[in-house]
Formats: C-alpha cells, structure tokens, sequence
C-alpha cells in the first residue's frame, strides 16, 4: 500500500518579502533571472544567486572565507577520523601593492582574478581553492599525501608565474606567489585554527625566504632545527655532576 | 558530514577515571618503568589504576613486569576475549590491560582500530581512579593519537642530548598540532640534584621562542619529577621487579612517590 506524506502547506509567493534579498543581488551584480517574478524557476534563481553571494567571492568566483572556514572545519573533523593526510596551502601575491599603486586597482583585481582561475586549474576538481583576504588565497587538498605535498606547492606556484596577465590593451604583467602549507595532524582532533597558523607560519618563511616559494611545515622526523638544538644545549653543561643549587 | 557521532567528539567532562598519557620522543628513557611505578604508587595510596599499555606495535609492559598473560588487547579487539578477562592484576596493585605481541598488525592505526580504542578507553574510564597510558617511543601517529586520548601528558627524558631533543620534538608537536597548554616533565637517571629544574627551564625556553605563545594562552612545561640515577632502579629493572615493591627505600622510589602526590595535588 502506498503511504504518501500530508502535502507541505504551499507557500503564497505573493506575501514573501524580497525586495531585500533582491537589493542585496543588485548591489552584488549578480544577475537577476529573466524567469517571469515569483514563478518556481525564478524563485529557485533568486535563491541560488543568494546562495552564491553568501558562499563565495564576487571578484573570483572562489569560495569565499566564511565558506572556506566552514570546509576546513569539516575536513579537520574528517582527518580525524579517517587517517588521511589532508594539506591547506595559504598563498600570497608577492608585492602585490606595487600593482595596485603602479598600475591602479582596475589592474590590480585583474590580477587577482587571473591568479585565482590559475590556481584553480592547477588543483584538483576534489580541492578547495578560495579566497580569504585581499591578495592571499587558502586551498584544502583533501587526501593529499605527505610526499607529494611539496610539489603540489611548487606546481601551483609555476602555473602563477607562468601567467602573462593582460592588464590593460597590449599591457602585460607577470606576478609571483608565496605559498606555505602544513599537513593536518591525522587521527587526532585539531582545530581549524592552528591548522591554519600551522600553514601561515610557513607562508611568512617563504616570503622571509625571498618569495616566489614554497615552503611546507618540516616533516615530524626533522623538525628540529640546528637553531633549536643550539639553544637547547647552550647553557646545560650536562657533562658535569656537581649538584645545583 | 557523517551521521553516526563521532566517539571523539568534544563532550562534556564526567565522572570517571583521570586518563594520563606518559611518553619520551625518544625510546629506553624509563617510560614503561615510571609508568608502572607511578601506578603502584598511585594504587598506594588508595586509588584504582589501570595502565594501558598503548604502544601497541611494540609493546614491553609485560616484560617489565614480568607477567605472561594469556589475554591482552589485542583478544579484547579480536572479541576473543571480554574486557574484565583481559584486565590482569598487577604486582604493585594496580590493573594492567596488556597490547600482547599479537598487536603488530595494530601498529598502524585504521579507522577501525582508532574506534576500538576509543570505545575501550570510555568503558574503563568510570572504573577507575586513573588511567595511565603507556606509548610508545616516536612521535609517529599512533603515538600522537594515543597521547591525543589522555586528558594530561607527562613527557619523560634523560639528560642525554639524544633524549632531550626528542622530548622537545615531541612537546613542540603537541603545542602545535594538539592545542596542548600544559605538559608535564620527568627527568629521569638524573646525574645531580637540580638537573630537572634546569632542563625543564631550558626547554620551556626553547618552546617559548620558537613554539610560540598564542595570545591569552602561554604554554607551559611543568617538571613532575626528578628521578635520580640508582642503582636500584638497575637492579630492579633487571630482575624484572617493581622497584617499589623491592626496593621501597630507595631515592629513586622517593622521587616516584613525591611524583605520585604532585599528581594528586
């Protein structure tokens, strides 16, 4: 025997209020849908150009910070439980001021649009790529292993320096990005946030390195540093048995 | 997002055992033998102890206390056996639940081991005061996932450079990647009175330049102990025995005692 649910009352389109969430598309540039008003596809339009508002960044079509948070925190719950090695990357236009005091910030989101659609196509579909502040982008790669990590990064940094980015008729800039990553501690619970001044830290010393590189967090084995153990033995004289005060 | 909850879920604190996680970075520094004492020390004083012995890889809990169990873990997760089969007393008055050399195949970790674990630790924590948890040595994922089940984490090192360095490695990644604000020391085969205060004050140097502080919450190492090289500890590690049982007298034996109370408040 067929059971069927009690229909959901319908909703009369006549008393929702739209003029807001049309405003805000307006304001955005997005589109509004040639759909007649209030019909079920134009309803379904307004709520998916709403969507995309709140989800990603009007300038690259990127996901935008909220929703980026929102992914890492799911993918650091998904690393615990699963094992799998999972690498955030955050990137950052070298100097990318001087683009915009140089050639004016028309040019300047040029360049970020075009950065942004090269990275993107330089990961996989499965892969985050979005865009977190100004001129710095983050990408997730899920199931990522630890040995590839490093050329992952390099990768993405060639595909960015290769770019010859029109900025205006017959006027072509080259820009170059900083990238630093770290991998998720796996099976344990982390927090989004350490995860990602995990990777941070590791942006700062590549661009302290120089820029134009990549750098990812040393692997667990060497992580260790000369400095480290220099200043660890420096006042320990362990060679001695006299008692301390 | 997954539907069944997740075990390892933050939830709220409650009643039951203190889970306590003891590890070194780097491996034959004494971590199973101040493990097992402190638990008789522990036991000593009234409270109801399990040690697990989490290096499941690699495990020697057995050796050093010298017991042939029948039962361990690893018949627990293969539902050979039940959990109160394969809880065994220990000398010292304390429970143990062994890995047994059966537990290779576990030493890496899977979904599905990381699960039994974790229902095992939740059915032992309301029937004890304390469960120590004994890992192995390294910072592998095992390791770090067995730390990660321990409400506190003592660190235990010897003054060798090899040993400290380790024990830094480890502390560092614990800061850093398991939001860890308080770790607690053991100096163990101490050369001289002090030696523990000295090496905990240089590590949590090191640890504040280079692991740095997050604003609003300083990291902190706090040394637990000193335990002082004996020579009992040698012959009690030798024969197999439990230096508290053995030699209660000893300086050694002191030490673990005081670390036993620190650890009560």
């Amino acid at each position: 025997m067929e059971h069927r649910l009690p229909a959901p009352p319908l909703i009369d389109a006549g008393t929702l209020d739209l003029e807001q969430a049309l405003q805000l598309l307006q304001q955005a540039g997005a589109l509004l849908p040639d759909e007649r008003p209030l019909s079920a596809s134009w309803l379904q339009a307004v709520l998916d150009a709403l969507c995309d508002l709140s989800s990603k960044d009007a300038l690259t079509g990127l996901v935008n910070r909220r929703s980026f948070e929102m992914c890492l925190a799911r993918e650091v719950d998904r690393v615990a439980r699963s094992g799998e090695a999972a690498l955030l990357l955050m990137l950052d236009i070298d100097h990318f001021k001087a683009v915009n005091d140089t050639y004016g910030h028309g040019a300047g989101d040029q360049v970020i649009r075009a950065v942004a659609g090269a990275v993107a196509q330089t990961v996989r579909p499965m892969d985050i790529v979005a865009r977190v502040g100004g001129e710095e982008f983050a990408i997730i790669l899920p199931n990522c292993a630890t040995h590839v990590g490093l050329a992952v990064a390099e990768r993405v940094r060639e595909r960015v320096s290769d770019l010859n980015i029109e900025i205006g008729p017959g006027q072509m800039l080259n820009v170059s990005i900083s990238l630093g990553g770290a991998f998720a501690p796996q099976w344990v619970r982390s927090s989004p946030l350490l995860w990602t001044e995990r990777a941070d830290r590791q942006l700062y010393r590549a661009k302290a390195e120089g820029r134009n590189r990549a750098c990812l967090e040393p692997q667990i084995d060497s992580l260790v540093s000369a400095e480290e153990k220099g200043m660890l033995f420096a006042s320990l004289n362990l060679d001695t048995q006299q008692d301390l005060p | 997002m997954s539907m069944t909850p997740d075990p390892a879920a933050s939830r709220p604190a409650r009643a039951g055992a203190r889970t306590l996680a003891v590890t070194s970075g780097k491996g034959g520094v004494g971590k199973t033998f101040v493990t097992a004492n402190l638990a008789a020390a522990l036991a000593a004083r009234g409270e109801k102890v399990l040690v697990l012995d989490a290096d499941l890889g690699l495990a020697n809990l057995d050796v050093v206390l010298n017991l042939h169990p029948k039962l361990t873990l690893h018949d627990v997760f293969t539902e050979k056996a039940t959990l109160e089969q394969a809880i065994l007393p220990a000398p010292g008055g304390f429970s143990v639940l062994l890995a047994g050399s059966g537990m290779v195949e576990y030493s890496r970790l899977t979904p599905e081991v990381r699960d039994k674990l974790l229902h095992i630790i939740d059915l032992v924590k309301p029937r004890f005061d304390w469960v120590l948890l004994d890992t192995g040595a390294g910072i592998s994922d095992v390791v770090l996932f067995a730390v990660s089940l321990a409400t506190d984490v003592l660190v235990v090192a010897t003054p060798e450079p090899t040993s400290l360095t380790d024990a830094y490695a480890t502390i560092k990644v614990l800061a850093t990647q398991q939001d860890r604000r308080h770790v607690g020391l053991v100096v163990n085969q101490a050369n001289r009175t002090g030696e523990g205060k000295l090496i905990c004050g240089q590590l949590q140097q090191v640890l504040q330049r280079f692991v740095g502080p997050t604003p609003g919450q300083p990291f902190r190492l706090e040394l637990f102990g000193e335990i002082k090289s004996d020579q009992s500890v040698r012959q009690a590690v030798l024969k197999r025995q439990l230096m508290l049982e053995h030699y209660p007298g000893c300086d050694a034996a002191q030490s673990i005692k005081a670390l036993a109370s620190k650890l009560l408040g």
